[in-house]
């Protein structure tokens, strides 16, 4: 697993306090993580804190999953 | 319309002196200070370095990780003294029309911790919002009673009632009302407040509201003695379960006593000074008495509002003596503010409370740290000072003022069919 995946994994087993061994790439965050809006929108802000990134609202819309989540950074994150 | 007799059917209690009913009873009984240096925050700068903390408190314990991380202390709080009551209650949900079941809630300030989180994170950073999510939902005072809601799936009336420190009687009365009139069959009612932090302790501070007496916490609250020099702060949450007699019944529920009346009133005097002469006390005792259909002998036990401050505590006496005549020197009177400090928001609960355990053990729990006389304050006056005193307790009144000038007081009477 890429650095930036499992720091992803970290952040989203702390927030919404599921088993590491849920979070796969395929999981969705509100159909499978248990996820409501308040805590998708608090995931993104919290990939942007630990990413150093900003991810417009239109990009946040598209990240429903963990690997959108993972592949979105991979692509924005300057390493 | 014939109003109904209303019930107290559950209680819990999340207090500095102790984290269930039994052991809030027996800190009360024995004189037990919640007192002590502050541990929530690093206090070394502040004028105040002590208060009176919930202890050994772990939130996990009546939610679960990922709800906990998403409310603010007074939140947590209140779920724990709820979880309590609603077992004490013996109430199964399941099996009962939870539309005709709902939650009245005080708080003073609500999420104050959590606002002070947020805005000092904006002010820290380069002016980019990045506020959680949760902010407000976590800040808002009523979300209390939400969250005991949505655990419960409890479907009736359901808001909070902010009056400071008369914040949650105002919620009993409010929840009395409701079933006395037939809109719900049971309210869980109380209140809860967490302000033991920097924004709270400092902004108290400020108003040289608290005792500084930081050589001795745990003496440091003392209602009524000559060396008050102001409240303690204290934290937690009290719930209240009522009920009313007729569905109290059917259940064959245990009833701890009877509500039999409310009163409120107004100061129209000053934002935070007592009125001198204790009109609005003396006004919202008399509607309380007038509510309960009940003379001013028939009272046994007042737990005072009595937080030790210098002018509160002469305007409550001025109020009872004024209004009680000769039978004042006949009552207990007590401030159990003297052990846990005071709760603000969640004080109407928590005295509520104790009053009626002292109905229910018939013993009036104690005002501690009395050392001195004051001479403003009549000697014939019993304060129950330093020690518990037993005595049939078949009517007591909480009261409780808060900043604003509001005042709410209610009466509670031993259980007979």
């Amino acid at each position: 697993m890429s650095d930036i995946a499992s720091r992803v994994k970290a952040i989203i087993v702390e927030k919404l306090g599921v088993d590491e061994n849920e979070v796969t790439p395929e999981a969705s965050f509100t159909n499978d993580l248990g996820a409501d809006s308040l805590d998708t929108v608090e995931l993104i802000m919290e990939f942007e804190k630990e990413f150093n990134v900003a991810i417009p609202d239109d990009q946040a819309e598209t990240i429903s999953t963990v690997g959108q989540a993972v592949a979105y950074l991979e692509k924005n994150v300057n390493n | 319309m014939e109003l109904k007799r209303v019930v107290v059917t559950g209680l819990g209690a999340l207090t500095p002196i102790g984290n269930t009913v039994p052991k809030f009873w027996d800190g009360l009984v024995n004189g037990v200070s919640g007192a002590a240096p502050i541990t929530h925050f690093d206090a070394e700068k502040f004028k105040t370095k002590f208060a009176c903390e919930v202890k050994d408190f772990d939130p996990t314990d009546f939610m679960d990780r990922k709800e906990a991380r998403k409310v603010d202390p007074f939140v947590h709080y209140a779920m724990a003294s709820t979880h309590e009551a609603v077992l004490d209650s013996g109430l199964d949900f399941q099996h009962l029309d939870t539309q005709r079941i709902g939650v009245i809630w005080g708080s003073g300030i609500g999420g104050l911790k959590t606002f002070l989180d947020e805005v000092s994170n904006f002010a820290n950073g380069d002016g980019t919002p990045r506020f959680n999510p949760f902010f407000i939902p976590k800040m808002i005072l009523d979300i209390a009673p939400g969250h005991i809601s949505i655990k419960y799936g409890l479907r009736g009336p359901n808001f909070s009632t902010v009056s400071a420190c008369a914040s949650s009687t105002n919620a009993l009365i409010d929840a009395c009302q409701y079933i006395r009139t037939g809109f719900a069959d049971v309210i869980i009612s109380g209140g809860s407040e967490a302000i033991i932090n920097e924004a709270g302790i400092g902004g108290f501070n400020a108003m040289h509201a608290l005792s500084t007496r930081n050589d001795d916490p745990a003496t440091a609250s003392r209602p009524f003695d000559k060396d008050r020099d102001g409240f303690v702060a204290g934290e937690g949450s009290g719930t209240i379960i009522l009920e009313s007699l007729e569905h109290a019944k059917a259940r064959g529920a245990k009833i701890y006593a009877e509500i039999v009346g409310g009163g409120m009133s107004a100061d129209a005097n000053h934002i935070t000074a007592p009125h001198p002469e204790g009109l609005g006390a003396k006004l919202v005792m008399t509607n309380a008495l007038k509510d309960a259909n009940l003379s001013v002998d028939d009272i046994d036990y007042i737990n005072v509002h009595g937080t030790s401050t210098p002018l509160g505590d002469i305007s409550e006496s001025k109020a009872i003596l004024d209004l009680f005549g000769s039978h004042a020197y006949e009552l207990n009177i007590s401030s159990t503010k003297s052990m846990t400090g005071h709760l603000l928001g969640a004080a109407g609960a928590v005295e509520s409370i104790a009053s009626i355990l002292a109905i229910k053990n018939d013993t009036v729990p104690p005002t501690i740290n009395h050392f001195t006389d004051d001479p403003q304050l009549d000697p014939k006056l019993n304060f129950t000072f330093n020690k518990a005193q037993q005595r049939k307790v078949q009517y007591a009144m909480s009261n409780t003022f808060g900043f604003g000038g509001h005042n709410a007081s209610v009466v509670f009477k031993k259980y007979e069919e």
